[in-house]
């Protein structure tokens, strides 16, 4: 392993980068202050911190087991099943410390929403599969709820090829569409966030570009957090890139500065395939 | 070496042969003894007729009220299992740590092996009288007991087979449910339940299947009075029951009532071979879902 030459203590020091901002008034939405994870004693991630801006993309990227998923899934608190798991630092949404015990975690979750990386909709019906967030949500009004899903769906760019297709089963959907719906099942909640890991691995590649394109919509309304494996679709669809090596923020920053001209070298090797 | 193989491989499938020849002898005695039997007695009267008295001097042969005596001590019986095995399956599977379930479940087991005389006399000696601090106007033989004993008894039925269907629905939906902010409970009931639904169906109906199945618990606590009735407080009799009665000797040989036993065994296995195919045609068509 080559060493660290620039960070020679990363408990001491960090990363010195700052997201890119579309405009003044935007802020910052989610935050993460020296996050420690650990799985039994393993340690998953080694001191992060990061700002996430407000209604932007932000892509994680780095080779498989580098921490991104470990990390993404801090914002929602997907890690909290896991044994052995054991956090330190700070991560907070709005300011708020979301790992604080007052905090409800099926509440921040609908903030918070999330896509997976394989597609995973519910044995139900389509219509049924975004009715989901609502009905555990205890609401009742039919109209309400019919409206919801139909605007999620046209969100989710879905709709006008399933319209004629609510009752029908969910799984019986192509690979592509059934990862809008997950998208659209997501939306339903009204989040401010979403999380999106690896989203378009278990795709073909235009089921991936509808995706790519649709994240890109919703950028308008919604923070986005994306894990992916693709250099050219972080680059694609992002506004920032952070770039995780072994548990590490390598770096962080404007996307197109990332992959046009990085600061550390491991970064440039690995966004040109030099490793990873 | 090639004529042994050969040896071997025909033992092999002789061996799987006999159970198959089995299944066929009995299959084949049932009919054609119950065949005898319709001789004397028409078909109409056995499944219309409301008396089941052939020891009596005056006879009658209708099967309803056997009919309803299985019926009975059935339905109280998978009222009694469905609820607390699915419950049990539920926590086995989304709450219990390893370490517990590891514990649990072989114990859950055991209530399938205790031998089928100890529940009945449980029901008989233990579980009717204390019902009866309850329920005053219990019989001392009846349905409920024994039915209550048998959901008991085939509680491991239900919540070992849903068990596995629970563990059988991918974590990803799970996660899913997490995601959207649903509690536990709600995944569980929301979620996973309805997603193994095929297979707790048929947990349910292998159940329904055994408990019908079942004799010596109804033959000990509920009574040998065939009567056509849903009421749980008065003594009745199951199917098996009466071939446990009929089957113990005082019946002589060749009689229409000693034929009896092959009309309501062959009425017994039908039921129990119909749960059996539904079971399989649901799991057939609906497992694959997930591949």
């Amino acid at each position: 392993m080559e060493s660290e030459t620039q960070n020679p203590n990363p408990k001491a020091s960090k990363v010195e980068t700052k997201p890119k901002m579309d405009s003044k008034d935007q802020s910052f939405k989610l935050q993460a202050n020296n996050v420690d994870v650990f799985y039994g004693d393993f340690q998953a991630i080694k001191n992060i911190s990061l700002d996430i801006l407000e209604r932007s993309i932000t892509a994680f990227i780095g080779p498989s087991g580098c921490g991104k998923s470990t990390f993404l899934r801090l914002f929602n608190r997907m890690n909290d099943y896991i044994d052995g798991f054991h956090m330190e630092g700070e991560i907070s949404l709005d300011k708020q410390d979301i790992y604080d015990p007052s905090i409800k975690v099926e509440e921040l979750r609908k903030t918070v929403g999330m896509v997976f990386q394989k597609p995973n909709p519910f044995p139900k019906s389509i219509y049924e599969n975004v009715a989901y967030g609502l009905r555990i949500q205890g609401i009742k009004d039919e109209d309400f709820i019919e409206k919801r899903v139909v605007e999620s769906l046209k969100q989710a760019t879905l709709f006008s090829e399933i319209k004629d297709d609510l009752d029908k089963q969910a799984l019986a959907l192509s690979g592509g569409q059934q990862q809008r719906l997950c998208i659209a099942r997501a939306l339903a909640v009204k989040p401010s966030v979403l999380l999106m890991d690896e989203p378009t691995s278990a795709l073909d590649p235009i089921s991936s570009g509808k995706i790519e394109d649709l994240v890109h919509e919703l950028k308008k309304n919604y923070t986005i957090v994306i894990v992916t494996h693709n250099m050219q679709q972080a680059g694609r669809v992002s506004d920032n890139t952070a770039f995780l090596y072994m548990g590490e923020l390598i770096e962080y920053g404007d996307t197109q500065k990332i992959f046009t001209n990085p600061e550390k070298d491991r970064t440039q090797n690995y966004i040109t395939g030099r490793f990873g | 070496m090639r004529v042994k193989e050969k040896i071997i491989e025909k033992v092999l499938a002789a061996c799987a042969l006999v159970t198959v020849l089995t299944t066929l002898g009995i299959i084949l005695i049932l009919a054609v003894e119950a065949f005898v039997f319709f001789q004397d007695v028409s078909i109409l009267e056995f499944l219309t007729s409301t008396q089941w008295t052939p020891l009596f001097t005056e006879k009658n042969y209708g099967i309803l009220p056997l009919l309803s005596g299985t019926a009975l001590t059935t339905l109280i019986a998978i009222t009694v299992a469905l609820p607390v095995g699915l419950t049990i399956a539920v926590y086995l599977n989304e709450y219990a740590h390893e370490r517990v379930r590891k514990v649990l479940k072989p114990m859950l087991e055991i209530l399938a092996v205790v031998p089928t005389v100890v529940y009945g006399f449980f029901a008989l000696m233990i579980v009717t009288p204390f019902l009866k601090t309850f329920i005053p106007g219990l019989a001392g033989f009846n349905a409920l007991s024994p039915g209550i004993v048998m959901g008991i008894m085939i509680i491991p039925f239900v919540s070992s087979l849903s068990e596995d269907a629970l563990s059988s629905v991918p974590n990803s939906l799970r996660q899913a449910s997490f995601g959207m902010g649903s509690t536990k409970f709600q995944t569980a009931f929301r979620v996973m339940v309805p997603a193994a639904s095929s297979g707790i169906i048929v947990s349910a109906i292998l159940a329904i299947s055994r408990a019908i199945g079942e004799t010596m618990i109804v033959a000990i606590a509920a009574g040998q009075q065939p009567r056509f009735t849903f009421d749980p407080t008065v003594p009745i009799e199951t199917i098996t029951a009466y071939i446990v009665q009929v089957s113990m000797g005082d019946v002589p040989y060749g009689s229409i009532a000693y034929k009896t036993i092959f009309a309501a065994g062959i009425t017994l296995f039908i039921f129990t071979f119909i749960l059996n195919n539904i079971s399989y045609w649901i799991k057939t068509k609906y497992q694959e879902k997930y591949e």
